[in-house]
């Protein structure tokens, strides 16, 4: 065991482990809760028109912005009631997946 | 006009055939370092094995322009012969003929030599090298894969079928490789997707080349879909060979005896493996010291490197291994690793192939992307797998066997059918610290010192349950032995196997979590 320096510590159950990990592992991705104010975009595409501007007010289930994919044109509507906070995207963009596109906030609307 | 002139008039014609595609087509194929279909065959089989058959067939279609080609043995060859005197049957696309396009008559021939190969219970070898589907063919070419997908299944457990990929295989053409027993992939030769680099450009904007995509080193590290991985196509015949000593050439024999070998003498089992179950040591080299000659025939050496499985020979018979490798994430069972094991030990029931399983592994991996790839149904793959094995099964626990991974490793309780242990062995239902941390929760949080009495309780547990005395008294290990009579034990256990016969419930087949 004269390489130990290159061991790497896994934990299990509480007790440390050396080992060595794969490149599966250590490219393993973070589990992080997802930002219900977050809009990211569910496959990859290109954004063909956007809909709403910066503070506006929008209701739920209106339509945001379209993203072209596999040459469907996808309407990303708005999850709740609330207001446009910033817009990450510009139109004719291509992004990938899971690219940020909006930032939004809940907000009550009469 | 004599005989004679016929037998010349045959050979003239033979000739031209066996040319394929021409020679542009061939020094086309030499320049991407590809040998040809021929080159192939005879380069695999046993020198003048190799017996042809269907050399004159041509193809059948006869839209867009097609009845005026004429396409060499429909761009396929297939025949017999022999490797090590042992009788195979093999086909090889010939890429240069129409880029080894799959139509009609091309697939006929295929399902001709599967038809064969099945029937006379003798392995099958593919060698893929082809555009995919003749699209001037159409639905007829649709068939043609169907067929041969068709008698894989049929095939799949009665004769083994080992697929070589030499050349492109894609779209529909790789659920044939996907389907059979072994895939063999060359670097920079093989490539292998369902959908190429150029669709996934224009419909997704992702650039990817197609080694990047679907090459050797991809498939044998990171799908799993390949076997066996090699730097160019003699060292991959090289492998083939070697993997087609080690199996039986059908469900109903045994794998050909070798003369028997003691292993090599080297480091003592003692030096080799640390009795702190959290310090490491390759197991590759453990299972070097009990087979025949220290000679270990791995399998998916890249892919899920925390288990390990493969072939070796003890006292001259074939032997299939599932071992820990706790060098690599500790040998952890996850998705890949479950999945990995659990193929092989159906590989090893199938063809009478007894299973030597070596355990030293802390557990599952923990982790939410483990859960949510569904570590539970591929854990149960492993589960069922042994659960459902009817060859002698002989586990041997090195040192840590832990909740879960102890009873999915080949445990007493899903059938092993002789269980030893080290002395160092740990079989508990968790290691000493977590455990410990439950059970003495309290105690802990109420004292003084919580981290002096934690380590104390550690210890506690450790003496009295971190051991397999525990599990021996109920019966569980059959006994527990010296490290160094490993082999001795595995040889005799493995003797006393010999004509073993257990009956499992009748049924048309079971459900596996697949």
């Amino acid at each position: 065991m004269t390489e130990e320096k290159e061991f790497k510590n896994l934990v299990v159950q509480g007790a440390v482990y050396k080992t060595t990990y794969t490149w599966k592992f250590e490219n393993r991705l973070n589990w992080e809760a997802p930002n219900p104010n977050h809009i990211y975009s569910f496959i990859p595409g290109t954004i063909i028109d956007i809909f709403v501007k910066p503070k506006e007010k929008v209701k739920e289930g209106q339509t945001l912005l379209l993203l072209e994919a596999m040459k469907m044109q996808n309407q990303v509507r708005m999850p709740f009631d609330g207001e446009i906070v910033k817009i990450y995207v510009t139109k004719d963009e291509v992004i990938p997946r899971k690219h940020l596109m909006l930032e939004i906030k809940p907000v009550r609307i009469k | 006009m004599s005989l004679r002139s016929n037998v010349l008039d045959l050979r003239k014609r033979k000739r031209e055939v066996q040319k394929g595609g021409g020679d542009k087509a061939i020094e086309k194929q030499a320049k991407m370092g590809k040998l040809t279909a021929r080159e192939r065959i005879l380069a695999l089989l046993d020198k003048n094995s190799f017996h042809e058959y269907d050399l004159f067939v041509e193809h059948s279609a006869r839209d867009f322009g097609m009845d005026t080609k004429v396409l060499h043995g429909d761009g396929v060859i297939i025949g017999t012969g022999t490797i090590y005197n042992k009788p195979v049957c093999i086909f090889a696309q010939d890429f240069t003929v129409a880029g080894g396009s799959l139509g009609l008559m091309h697939a006929r021939k295929i399902t001709k030599i599967m038809d064969h190969a099945l029937k006379m219970r003798v392995p099958l070898i593919g060698i893929n090298d082809s555009g995919g589907a003749r699209i001037q063919e159409g639905v007829n070419s649709l068939a043609g894969y169907g067929e041969i997908f068709f008698r894989n299944t049929l095939a799949s457990g009665v004769i083994p079928q080992i697929s070589v990929i030499l050349g492109p295989c894609a779209g529909g053409a790789v659920y044939s490789p996907a389907l059979t027993d072994f895939v063999f992939m060359v670097e920079n030769i093989s490539k292998m997707f369902i959908t190429g680099p150029s669709v996934i450009k224009s419909v997704l904007g992702e650039e990817i080349s197609m080694e990047e995509l679907g090459g050797a080193k991809v498939h044998a590290e990171l799908t799993g879909n390949a076997h066996f991985y090699a730097t160019s196509e003699l060292e991959c015949f090289e492998q083939i060979k070697k993997l087609i000593s080690y199996i039986p050439r059908n469900n109903g024999a045994k794998a050909m005896p070798f003369p028997p070998k003691p292993p090599k003498k080297g480091k003592k089992v003692e030096d080799l493996v640390p009795s702190d179950p959290r310090i490491p040591y390759d197991m590759r080299d453990f299972i070097k010291t009990i087979t025949d000659n220290s000679e270990f025939f791995e399998v998916m050496e890249l892919f899920a490197p925390n288990i390990i499985i493969g072939f070796g020979r003890m006292d001259g018979e074939t032997v299939g291994f599932v071992a820990n490798q706790p060098m690599v994430l500790a040998g952890v069972l996850d998705t890949d690793s479950s999945d990995k094991a659990a193929r092989f030990i159906r590989y090893c029931d199938a063809f009478n192939i007894p299973i030597v399983t070596l355990e030293d592994l802390p557990g599952y991996l923990p982790g939410v992307d483990q859960e949510h790839a569904g570590v539970i149904r591929h854990g149960a793959k492993i589960l069922y797998a042994y659960s459902e094995a009817t060859v002698p099964k002989v586990t041997v626990i090195l040192r840590k066997a832990y909740g879960g991974g102890y009873i999915a490793m080949n445990s007493r309780h899903l059938r092993a059918d002789f269980v030893f242990a080290w002395p160092t062995a740990e079989i508990a239902v968790m290691g000493p610290e977590g455990a410990a941390n439950i059970v003495f929760r309290k105690e802990i949080s109420e004292s003084e010192n919580p981290e002096e009495t934690r380590q104390h309780k550690i210890q506690e547990y450790k003496e009295k349950f971190a051991n397999p005395y525990v599990a021996a008294a109920q019966g569980y290990i059959d006994e527990v032995i010296e490290p160094r009579e490993t082999r001795g034990r595995i040889l005799h256990a493995l003797q006393i196997s010999e004509n073993k016969s257990v009956h499992l419930p009748n049924k048309k087949h079971g459900i596996p979590p697949f």
